[in-house]
C-alpha cells in the first residue's frame, strides 16, 4: 500500500470520482478500480522518477506549436447519419434522462 | 437611488469582479469546420467532432485565435508566448464530450485593464478596472426541460441541440474591482458596455445579447470599512447591461440584510431572475464541481510569435473611447449630452443614422427624444425597437422636401413601433400627405379668414402678430398635414401685408 499512499488514490478517492462521473459503484467495485488505479498510476510515476528537472513535462508527444485551422464554414453531418446512433431523439433534439443536480 | 441603497453604501464598501463570455464571430467553431450562425434548426451545425464522437480530433481555428489576441491587446493586455488548452471535465449532457476544452493556468491573454466613464452629479467620472485574463473556450448545447415548465426541477427529461456547442467563446475576468462605493452597480454596467461596444469595434463579434452571445457572471462581496473582504457570491448568467446593473445593486442590498442581522454570507453561486430582479441560491462553492483540469493532448501549445502579435496590433481600430471623444468634438456637444445619449444606448444608433444620410442634430433628437422615451416606457433598450437608422433617413428626407411635418414624423414612428409596415407604407397607410398646393391652402385661408374678419383687420392695420389664430385655425381644419410657415407666407400674401 506504500505505492497507493505515494499515488494519492485510495477508496475514498475512488468514491468521489464515481460520483463526479455519476456511476454507482458497489463495494466490491471500488476496491477492484482502487486497485487498477493504482497499478496505472503506479507505471506512470515511475517515469517521473527518470525525468530530471531539465526534462520539461509535455502533453502532447510532439513537439509542435500552432497547429490551425482556416475559419472555413462546410457542412457537417445530416441527421440520419447520427441519429440512428443516439438512444432516444425527439423533435430535432437529443432526448436525455431528467438532470440531476445543477448546471455547470 | 433609494434611501436603502444609500444607507448600505453609508455602512459597508462593495468590491465587485466580472466574467464575461462573449461568442466570437467567427465562420466556423471553435475546434471544428461547423457553421458557428445563430440560430439554424436544431443539430443541423453538427458534425463528429461538436458530437464528441470517439476518435475525432479538434483543430483550433485560427480566426478565434486572432480575434483573442486583438481583444487582449485592445484590453492593454500581455499576450502570453507559449499556452495550452486544458480540458474540463464535468458530466453534463450539454457537452457531449464529458468535458469542455478551456484554458485554466495557462491563459493567452493577462494583466490588462479598461477604463470606463460614469456620469455622476459631478460630471463624467473614469474608473480603472484591471483585467486578470482574457481566455479562450468553447460554447455549450442548449438544453430544454421537459415537463416541470422548462426548468430542472420536475423536468422529468432534456432535449440537447448541439447547434451552439464548439462555438468560440471568450471569457474576460477582471480583478477584484475596489473603491467604486455608491456607483459600483454603475461602474458594472459601463464595464459591460465598454467590453461590447469594444468587441464591435474590433469586429470580433457584433455581441447580439438578446441572443444570449454576452453572458456575465456577477462577483459581490461587502465589507465594512477596514475590515477584510467579506464572502462573494457569483450570481450567474447575467445578460443584458440593464441586468447586470439590478444584479449588483440586488445583491448589495441583500447582503447588507443579512450581515446586520449578524449572519455570514455563504459562497455560493446564485441565479438572476430576470423578471423580478432577484437572485436566489443555487450551488454552494462547499459542494463545488471538482473538474480535474488537465491539458488538452488532442491540441498542441498556442505559441504566438512578436511578430504575429504586431501584425495583429497594426489591426486595432480607434477604440471605443477615444472614438466618443472624436464624435462629442464633430457634434459639438457638452460632456453631459454625450454621456446620455452613451446610456440611452443611443450612440452607434445615431452614427448609423448619420451614415444613413441624417443630419447629426435631426439624428440625435429622434434617438433621445421621443424614441428614448418609448424605450423607457417599454422598458426595452432602444436597439430592441422596431426602428432602423434608415427608417430615420427616410423620414428625415420627407421632412426636408416639405412632405412630411415633425408632426406627422411622430405619426410615422408610431406606426414603426406598432409593426405598421414600412414608412412609405405607413404614410400612405395613415394618409400622412402634407397639404401643399397653393390652391387648397388659399381656400383654407379664405374660409379662416371669413370666420374671423376682426382679425384680418388687426393684421391689415399692422398688428403681424394675430396672424398665428388664422395659421391655426388652418392647420386645424388641414388636421395638422399643412406647413405652418407656408400657411403664414400665403396669408400675408393674401391680406397684401409684407412683413
Amino acid at each position: 500500500m506504500t505505492d497507493a499512499a505515494a499515488n494519492g488514490i485510495d477508496q475514498d478517492l475512488v468514491v468521489h470520482l464515481g460520483k463526479l462521473a455519476r456511476l454507482e459503484l458497489t463495494d466490491v467495485e471500488v476496491e477492484h478500480y482502487t486497485l487498477q488505479l493504482e497499478q496505472i498510476l503506479g507505471a506512470i510515476t515511475s517515469i517521473s522518477e527518470v525525468a530530471a528537472d531539465d526534462i520539461p513535462p509535455t502533453s502532447h508527444p510532439i513537439p509542435m506549436v500552432n497547429v490551425y485551422r482556416e475559419d472555413v464554414a462546410i457542412p457537417g453531418l445530416l441527421q440520419e447519419d447520427f441519429v440512428p446512433g443516439a438512444p432516444s431523439f425527439e423533435d430535432d433534439r437529443f432526448r436525455v434522462p431528467r438532470i440531476l443536480g445543477e448546471p455547470t | 437611488m433609494t434611501t436603502e441603497y444609500n444607507a448600505v453604501i453609508a455602512e459597508f464598501d462593495p468590491i465587485i469582479g466580472l466574467e464575461t463570455h462573449i461568442e466570437l464571430g467567427t465562420n466556423s467553431k471553435m475546434f471544428c469546420s461547423c457553421s458557428a450562425q445563430f440560430g439554424g434548426e436544431p443539430n443541423t451545425f453538427v458534425c463528429p467532432v461538436c458530437l464528441g464522437m470517439p476518435g475525432s480530433m479538434p483543430v483550433v481555428n485560427r480566426v478565434a485565435v486572432e480575434s483573442t489576441i486583438r481583444m487582449g491587446l485592445a484590453l492593454n493586455c500581455s499576450i502570453v508566448p507559449w499556452c495550452r488548452f486544458a480540458r474540463k471535465n464535468y458530466f453534463y449532457p450539454d457537452m457531449p464530450k464529458n468535458y469542455q476544452i478551456s484554458q485554466y493556468d495557462e491563459p493567452l491573454c493577462i494583466n490588462g485593464y479598461l477604463d470606463v466613464t460614469v456620469a455622476t452629479e459631478e460630471g463624467p467620472q473614469i474608473f480603472r478596472v484591471e483585467i486578470e485574463r482574457v481566455h479562450m473556450e468553447e460554447d455549450t448545447g442548449k438544453l430544454l426541460h421537459a415537463g416541470g415548465a422548462g426548468r430542472i426541477h420536475g423536468a422529468t427529461h432534456s432535449l440537447v441541440d448541439y447547434n451552439r456547442a464548439g462555438i468560440p467563446l471568450i471569457e474576460v475576468v477582471t480583478k477584484p474591482i475596489l473603491g467604486t462605493g455608491v456607483l459600483a452597480p454603475e461602474v458594472a454596467k459601463a464595464y459591460v458596455a465598454e467590453l461590447r461596444d469594444l468587441m464591435r469595434a474590433l469586429g470580433v463579434s457584433d455581441v447580439r445579447m438578446e441572443e444570449g452571445s454576452l453572458r456575465c457572471d456577477v462577483n459581490v462581496s461587502l465589507s465594512r470599512p477596514g475590515e477584510e473582504w467579506g464572502t462573494r457570491t457569483e450570481t450567474k448568467n447575467v445578460n443584458s447591461l440593464r441586468s447586470v446593473e439590478r444584479a449588483v445593486r440586488t445583491e448589495m442590498l441583500r447582503q447588507a440584510d443579512r450581515l446586520r442581522s449578524g449572519e455570514r454570507i455563504i459562497q455560493e453561486t446564485r441565479h438572476f431572475n430576470e423578471e423580478t430582479g432577484d437572485t436566489t441560491s443555487g450551488r454552494s462553492k462547499e459542494q463545488a464541481e471538482d473538474y480535474r483540469y488537465f491539458p488538452e493532448p488532442d491540441l498542441v501549445p498556442i505559441a504566438p510569435s512578436e511578430a504575429w502579435i504586431e501584425q495583429l496590433r497594426g489591426t486595432l481600430p480607434e477604440i471605443p473611447s477615444v472614438r466618443r471623444a472624436r464624435l462629442q468634438l464633430d457634434w459639438g456637444i457638452t460632456d453631459f449630452d454625450m454621456q446620455s445619449l452613451v446610456n440611452a444606448g443611443a450612440l452607434e444608433l445615431i452614427v448609423a443614422s448619420i451614415d444613413a444620410g441624417v443630419q447629426p442634430a435631426a439624428a440625435r433628437k429622434w434617438w433621445t427624444g421621443e424614441l428614448t422615451r418609448v424605450a423607457n416606457e417599454r422598458n426595452c433598450e432602444l436597439e430592441e425597437l422596431s426602428v432602423t437608422a434608415n427608417d430615420i433617413a427616410e423620414i428625415e428626407k420627407l421632412i426636408s422636401a416639405g412632405e412630411l411635418t415633425d408632426k406627422m414624423a411622430r405619426s410615422v414612428f408610431e406606426g414603426l413601433l406598432d409593426g405598421e409596415g414600412s414608412v412609405s407604407h405607413i404614410v400612405s397607410k395613415r394618409g400622412l400627405v402634407v397639404v401643399n398646393d397653393d390652391a387648397s391652402l388659399i381656400a383654407a385661408i379664405n374660409v379662416a379668414l371669413a370666420d374671423a374678419p376682426d382679425v384680418a383687420e388687426k393684421i391689415q392695420g399692422g398688428k403681424i402678430a394675430a396672424a398665428g389664430s388664422i395659421v391655426g385655425a388652418v392647420m386645424k381644419a388641414t388636421q395638422g398635414q399643412a406647413d405652418a410657415a407656408k400657411v403664414r407666407t400665403l396669408l400675408l400674401e393674401q391680406l397684401g401685408v409684407t412683413e
